[in-house]
């Protein structure tokens, strides 16, 4: 197995009048992540409103069709380089390890919440290194697809039936990483307490202890080693 | 009302006239399932391209840029007739001249053709266009681009099996040849087939059409062009612009007039199975989280979790052992 990093630069455990709370994301991540977000939220629309004939009048919501066509590509290059940067901080921590291959055999005890039986994780779980791991390829393969038939700048050079299986391949891999997105926001939901680690960029440490367990031992036992706290 | 002229020979009429082709005469229109059934049905036309009888003389490429008013740029000579280099959003038709030896008589022969849209009657720019009504078919098998409705996304470019669309840099939309449907709308032929001095391009009813290439056809026959015949290809369900070819058997040698043009399976997959089972797998997942979401019980933290964090953070006894 590969030198997974269980805990990251900036990763810390701070108690403040008994509570526990633990230093998740720094404000780079967070505010690199929420630009990743919306990005993907107005390429989503955007898209979807080129595909669907009975969603095109979301073209509304930017001004219109042209300003649509115009954007979208647009959106994908501002998703595709704050993705980059997010996933040059975070890869090393979702490299994949023994543990994730017990933790998805024991899917049914992770979707009925039964923590207690699943082994302790690091600082992600196999299902938010699924979710890591299929949106750095469904992004790149959007890239490149989508640059493909940019109409304004780069289709004209590229042979027609290339463009075909393109934008065949952009339409597919639109559909799955929307779905990525529905699980990755619908686990953030579900597993209450997780949001904040996006927005306050901390968790609590019963969260960490619930979910993350190994990364909060790591962290509380090098708490204790050093002496400067 | 009146119904499709079925000559581009005859004068214009001098009396002011309605347009005959509006909006109750669309049979498709792009990125529309609930339009309704046209009005009425006007007599299908066609654009018959004599392929023998051209001289490329290119008036009917002159004439195309006088009607529609476009304004093609001045361009290189590279040694070639074809001029410009390949059809623009300013040149809606163009001359493609090849030079073929015929291996059977070994013979050269300069074959010229008119390239331009075919009209489709299975049109695959139109089955490709994502914006509502920026192309139409009418009822009598023209298929027109509106452009106040494109959006310019360059999916006609992928749906045509004749690259045939060009998406101008400076406004962003698609053009291609109208089959002149302004004038054929008031009962006249297109610039082309009225400039023609040959008569190598007709224009009339698809039927009357037909009957004119048979007989175009046999005359070739007659002369020893024993393959010839009409291009009128099955695939896309026919088209309203057709050629009388002398080697019928091999379109391609006609600057790489496709054999056996047909809307691309990938574009189908693409605007077909891709929309449904994609909307399908969305959807379901969709409904499946929300679901979940509803009935099934939040992952929460426990008072034992914050308890064992307290724990393992002061480093009391009793901490869990690790799990593994
Ligand atoms: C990452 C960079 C991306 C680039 C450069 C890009 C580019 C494009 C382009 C050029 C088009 C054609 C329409 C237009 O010109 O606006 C298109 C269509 C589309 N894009 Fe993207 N895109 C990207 C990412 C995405 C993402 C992340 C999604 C989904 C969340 C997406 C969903 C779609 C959809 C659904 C369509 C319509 C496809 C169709 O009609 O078949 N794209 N994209
Ligand atoms: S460029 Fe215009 S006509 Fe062509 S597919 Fe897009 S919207 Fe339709
Ligand atoms: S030739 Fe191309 S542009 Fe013309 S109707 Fe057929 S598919 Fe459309
Ligand atoms: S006007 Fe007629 S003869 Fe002249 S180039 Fe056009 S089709 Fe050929």
């Amino acid at each position: 197995m590969p030198d997974v990093e269980r805990v990251q630069p900036g990763d810390d455990i701070h108690v403040e009048r008994g509570e526990i709370s633990v230093n998740r994301y720094g404000p780079a991540a967070r505010v690199n992540h929420w630009i990743t977000a919306a990005s993907l939220i107005l390429l989503a629309v955007s898209g979807l409103a080129l595909f669907y004939p009975s969603l095109f009048f979301l073209t509304g919501l930017f001004g219109g069709g042209q300003n649509t066509r115009a954007l979208h590509p647009y959106f994908g290059v501002v998703l595709f380089i704050s993705f980059f940067v997010f996933f040059l901080q975070l890869w090393r921590a979702n490299l994949p390890t023994r543990t994730d291959v017990k933790w998805v055999s024991q899917i049914n005890d992770v979707v009925a919440g039964r923590e207690e039986k699943l082994p302790e994780v690091g600082k992600y779980n196999a299902g938010q290194k699924f979710i890591f791991w299929s949106m750095a390829f469904f992004i790149l393969v959007l890239i490149v697809t989508g640059v493909m038939v940019w109409q304004a700048y780069f289709a004209p050079y590229v042979p027609i039936e290339t463009q075909r299986i393109a934008l065949l391949v952009h339409a597919i891999s639109a559909v799955l990483i929307i779905c990525v997105f529905i699980l990755h926001v619908y686990a953030a939901i579900w597993t209450r307490g997780t949001l904040r680690a996006m927005t306050r960029g901390t968790v609590t440490g019963g969260w960490a202890f619930r979910h993350h367990r190994k990364w909060f031992r790591e962290l509380a036992s090098r708490r204790r080693v050093d002496p400067a706290e | 009302m009146m119904d499709s002229p079925k000559t581009a020979v005859s004068n214009p009429p001098v009396q002011p006239m309605d347009s005959n082709l509006g909006e109750r005469d669309l049979v498709r229109r792009s990125a529309t399932s609930d339009l309704p059934p046209p009005e009425r049905q006007l007599t299908a036309v066609a654009k018959l391209i004599d392929v023998s009888k051209c001289i490329g003389c290119k008036a009917c490429q002159s004439a195309c840029v006088e009607w529609n008013d476009t304004h093609p740029a001045i361009g290189e000579n590279v040694g070639v007739y074809t001029n410009p280099h390949d059809l623009t959003e300013d040149m809606f038709t163009l001359m493609r001249f090849s030079e073929w030896i015929n291996p059977e008589t070994d013979n050269l022969e300069w074959l010229i053709r008119k390239d331009g849209c075919m009209h489709c009657a299975d049109p695959g720019c139109l089955k490709a266009c994502p914006a509502p009504g920026a192309i139409v078919q009418y009822s009598n098998g023209i298929v027109d681009f509106i452009h106040e409705n494109c959006i310019g996304c360059g999916y006609c470019v992928k749906g045509c099996p004749f690259n045939i669309p060009r998406i101008s840099k400076a406004d962003h939309r698609a053009y291609k040849c109208t089959l002149c449907s302004d004038r054929v709308a008031v009962g006249q032929g297109p610039a082309c087939a009225k400039a023609c001095p040959t008569q190598a391009i007709v224009f009339g009813t698809k039927d009357d059409m037909k009957k004119h290439a048979d007989e175009r056809i046999a005359d070739l026959k007659s002369r020893g062009y024993a393959n010839a015949g009409l291009y009128d290809p099955p695939g896309v369900g026919g088209t309203h612009v057709m050629y009388v070819l002398h080697h019928n058997d091999k379109p391609h040698i006609y600057s790489d007039l496709p054999d056996d043009p047909k809307i691309s399976g990938v574009v189908q997959a693409w605007k077909g199975a891709t929309k449904y089972v994609g909307l399908a797998t969305m959807g379901v997942l969709a409904v499946g989280a929300a679901l979940h979401g509803v009935f099934g019980k939040p992952n929460r933290v426990t008072a034992e979790d914050d308890e064992g964090a307290e724990k393992l953070v002061t480093n009391k006894t009793g901490t869990p052992e690790e799990r593994v």
